[in-house]
């Protein structure tokens, strides 16, 4: 594929110089946009001149796909229909689960039917401000354009959409946008994509087009060097079961493995959602994008006590009617009922007094999570705020609190032992969403050729904060509608190469390497032994402190510290009881908690090194004059990739972003 | 609260399994039955001891990934609720737990409360899908589908494929879970084109892996989903419906 048409215009771009020791500069990245085309009509363009295979060759490409959420599941069962040879992997037993099936609220698509003004424009729009222009405008276009047929594609295969009585699709509005455009099937359109994607890929198995191996775990990746240029090739896989390593290769690898927020301990994700793909793929040389770019969600049930596995969402809708306060006084372990009104701060109400406690989701998260940070959370861990209804109750009776909220408030209760309706509830803000992944050019390809990556594990589209119901759509339109095109693309280039063989040099060396891995884990026997929990526990800790809901220089360089500490005992103590040859729940944890400490590292040098506040990145030394978030588009308006160069060391390496469409402008949220 | 807990432990398919005693001597009621064993598990660990392993993934309910054995029952006492959801409020102090794989001929266990419930996954392979390619759907607005309509098979499509009712019935059945599914997607628009010959293959398929339904009933009440009973007479309905037909669709 030749990408230049003519010689675009575009402003010289120098990387700013990083404040963080360790950090060197590295290149400006090519990111396979076709030149001097506009944004909007980029997709359309690389469309109509990627290469195509003709469907008698498609059978002698192997394609391997890792995961079988939204995205992965899509991507194997188009390119099973195509005709290609996919074998799809999934840690789970069956490609019914995978994390996509937790989301709720709906998924977007511009399809523009209401007269409501909707289209792909204002789509990208929304997209664009809502990330804070830090995502690339021409994959914001792929993502609105293609929008449209995931709807007909998903209902087609299964997906029970709400419908209007006339028999037409409902729509909500959602996320704040001014538009209706979030299609759903009651709260639980995650599950409804992810099983109808899943048994899309289901029917493939079945006609023999796609081999699927379950329970089985990726642990290394084989990255080959031909003519001075790497390729990934194949990937090492544990079975969970058997314990067993086997190396598989194939003409191109996609991951489509998921988001990271488990790195933070306590998040709303699933307990085996990791890290692992992402980390093997960052040390072979596959640039890991703005790492530190985290969605928090304002109203998570707080955590409570140390047996608490995770953190649960509760509906942002409590906001309406509760109050959220804090003491005035740090510690203050009074019952919260017997703290007279004069000793609260109800800190929403005082900050924003126009929108009060409804101000948007990373305004509260902020707010309360700076309360926190200064010593003021309450409850038996000092990590929560306090949302109160006694006033509502007052004003308008139990009984229109029961009607509006008992479902929340009884869960409240099952999960907390305190009942809301005569002590306020506690909420804190709880990691949801990892807007960083693998970066990966308009072609969804990483800095490895070959390797590919899709989803909540990729960096595209959202940028520095996601747009609600935005998640479901672009694991969707990458597996679906992305993948399906610029897989082949690369493809064609390799007609005719044999595959890897399996017991290649390249493949024994990244089984050795993943052996290595798991033999060095079994093997610590140290002064001080514990449980990979310990160590998780505290990374988190750190973790929601200084590279949470808001950041600043001392405590993200105290972090790092911090963090190698925890490295060096983990590595000198961890106990992982034992051994690899069966299911072995503990090895597999021990070995995720170590790829978290390195990641861990990562999201701390990319939020100090990012000398701006922008979206979720929200720094406390880059402020406005009114206390908001303040970017830098002179020097940071581009994606920091990064590369590891040993020990404390990092390479950055730029996408620098540009705005056709959606000309730069601060986002206002007074 | 004290507990005891018997767990099972097994170490692989074709190992003998047995039940191990624990004490939990500081339980608290907030806590679900799989944060309970989450706490086992650490506590061994810390001693270098091996946890018990068991399934589990979203602890919100939805992704069906944990399914045990409490006290005999699938997922526990709670009525149509998983596992995850399942707290400890209604036990005592000195009360003993029993926490034990799902139980079925056609789950075999891998290993301590962890069971392979692939027997699905082969059933949903004979036609729990729609034949539809990515990309070649007419347009969603114009394949009208009643508001009734959408929201019935969307009480059917909320399976979350734990295996539950399986465990639950005294025959191994797996009507409901295959029920759910014919009652689905023989009412989207473009299902209904296979329905024929989707109820003849997965019947088939769901009769050489599991038992036969009795109409216990047993299923329905541990639903996590709340699949309606009714599913099951979905399975002699649309086998009859396909056989007196003779069509695909």
């Amino acid at each position: 594929m030749n990408n230049t048409i003519e010689t675009a215009e575009r402003a010289e771009f120098t990387q700013p110089a990083s404040i963080v020791d360790g950090v060197s500069l590295g290149t400006i990245l090519d990111n396979a946009e076709p030149k001097g085309v506009p944004t909007k009509d980029m997709w359309d363009w690389q469309k109509d001149h990627m290469n195509l295979v003709s469907p008698l060759n498609r059978r002698k490409f192997e394609v391997l796909v890792v995961g079988t959420g939204l995205s992965g599941g899509a991507a194997a069962a188009a390119l099973g229909e195509l005709g290609y040879n996919v074998k799809v992997f999934t840690y789970h037993d069956a490609p019914r689960r995978a994390h996509s099936i937790a989301a709720q609220g709906g998924v977007n698509s511009a399809r523009g039917k209401k007269v409501d003004n909707d289209g792909a424009y204002r789509h990208v729009k929304d997209t664009v401000k809502g990330g804070d222009y830090r995502c690339r405008e021409s994959d914001c276009w792929r993502l609105a354009v293609e929008s449209v047929r995931v709807i007909d594609h998903m209902n087609a295969i299964g997906a029970p959409f709400a419908r209007e009585y006339g028999g037409t699709l409902a729509t909500r509005s959602f996320g704040g946008v001014q538009v209706s455009r979030t299609y759903y099937t009651r709260g639980q359109t995650g599950q409804q994509l992810q099983l109808s994607t899943a048994s899309a890929l289901t029917r493939q198995i079945g006609l023999g087009n796609v081999e699927i191996f379950t329970h089985a775990d990726l642990v290394d990746l084989i990255v080959t060097e031909r003519d001075g240029q790497k390729r990934c090739e194949g990937i090492v896989t544990r079975n969970l079961i058997t314990g067993e390593l086997t190396p598989f290769t194939g003409h191109a690898v996609i991951l489509a493995t998921g988001g990271y927020g488990n790195v933070y301990h306590m998040s709303t994700l699933a307990k085996n959602s990791n890290a692992g793909a992402l980390m093997r793929a960052y040390e072979l040389g596959a640039y890991f994008a703005s790492p530190a770019f985290i969605q928090f969600h304002p109203t998570g049930l707080p955590v409570n006590a140390t047996w608490q596995s995770k953190t649960i969402l509760m509906s942002e809708s409590l906001r309406n009617d509760g109050r959220i306060w804090s003491p005035k006084e740090p510690k203050d372990d009074r019952d919260p009922n017997s703290i007279p009104e004069e000793e609260r701060d109800y800190f929403l109400e005082r900050r924003y007094p126009a929108f009060g406690n409804l101000v948007p989701r990373d305004v509260a998260s902020r707010a309360i999570s700076q309360q926190i940070n200064a010593g003021l959370g309450v409850g038996p861990l000092h990590n929560s705020a306090y949302l109160d209804f006694r006033d509502a109750i007052e004003r308008l009776g139990k009984d229109t609190i029961r009607e509006r909220y008992s479902n929340l408030f009884k869960m409240y209760e099952e999960a907390i032992g305190e009942d809301p309706y005569t002590s306020p509830m506690r909420i804190a803000p709880t990691c949801h969403f990892t807007m960083g992944g693998l970066w990966t050019d308009f072609n969804e390809m990483t800095s490895i050729p070959g390797l590919f990556c899709a989803g909540e594990a990729s960096w595209t589209y959202h940028g520095a904060n996601r747009l609600g119901a935005n998640s479901l759509l672009s694991a969707s339109v990458d597996g679906w509608f992305t993948l399906p095109f610029t897989v082949p693309n690369y493809l064609a280039n390799h007609l005719g190469e044999a595959v890897l063989p399996a017991d290649s040099p390249e493949a024994a060396e990244a089984v050795e390497r993943a052996q290595a891995r798991i033999d060095r884990l079994l093997n610590i026997k140290g002064p001080n032994p514990h449980g990979a929990d310990y160590y998780h526990r505290q990374l988190g800790e750190i973790l929601y402190f200084a590279c949470g809901v808001s950041r600043n220089v001392k405590n993200l360089q105290e972090a790092i510290v911090k963090i190698r500490e925890i490295r060096a005992d983990f590595w000198a103590n961890v106990v992982v009881p034992g051994e690899q040859n069966y299911m072995n729940q503990a090895l597999e944890y021990a070995a995720r908690v170590a790829d978290y400490i390195d990641l861990g590292e990562l999201m701390c040098v990319d939020a100090l090194d990012r000398d701006e506040s922008c979206g979720a990145h929200f720094r406390d030394d880059h402020l406005s004059e009114d206390g908001e978030a303040e970017r830098d588009d002179e020097n940071w308006c581009f994606v920091s990739a990064w590369e590891p160069a040993g020990e404390g060391k990092f390479i950055r390496h730029a996408d620098p972003l540009y705005f056709e469409s959606i000309p730069l402008q601060t986002r206002n949220y007074k | 609260m004290k507990l005891t807990l018997e767990i099972w432990r097994q170490a692989g398919p074709t190992h003998e399994g047995a039940f191990e005693t624990v004490d939990v001597p500081d339980a608290v009621p907030q806590m679900s039955i799989l944060e309970l064993l989450d706490h086992v598990n650490n506590r061994l660990i810390e001693q270098n001891l091996e946890p018990y392993m068991f399934a589990s993934d979203c602890r919100e309910g939805i992704c069906g990934t944990c399914g045990l054995m409490v006290n005999g029952r699938p997922h526990g006492p709670g009525q149509n609720t998983p596992a995850c959801q399942q707290r400890l409020v209604g036990y005592n102090d000195g009360d003993v737990i029993k926490l034990e794989p799902m139980r079925s001929a056609a789950f075999p266990v891998i290993k301590d409360m962890v069971v392979d419930r692939s027997a699905l996954d082969r059933v949903m392979e004979k036609g729990g899908y729609v034949s539809i390619n990515a990309g070649t759907a007419p347009d969603a607005d114009t394949l009208h589908q009643n508001h009734e309509t959408a929201e019935f098979a969307l009480d059917h499509a909320a399976c979350i494929g734990c295996g539950a009712c399986v465990a639950a019935c005294p025959n191994g059945a797996a009507h409901l879970f295959t029920g759910a599914k014919l009652v689905h997607l023989s009412l989207m628009p473009l299902g209904k084109e296979e329905r024929g010959k989707r109820a003849r293959h997965m019947v088939d398929e769901l009769e050489t892996n599991f038992g036969h339904c009795s109409l216990y009933g047993e299923c329905a009440d541990v639903c996590p989903a709340g699949i309606p009973l009714t599913a099951v007479s979905a399975i002699n309905k649309e086998r009859a419906r396909a056989a007196f037909r003779g069509k695909d669709d």
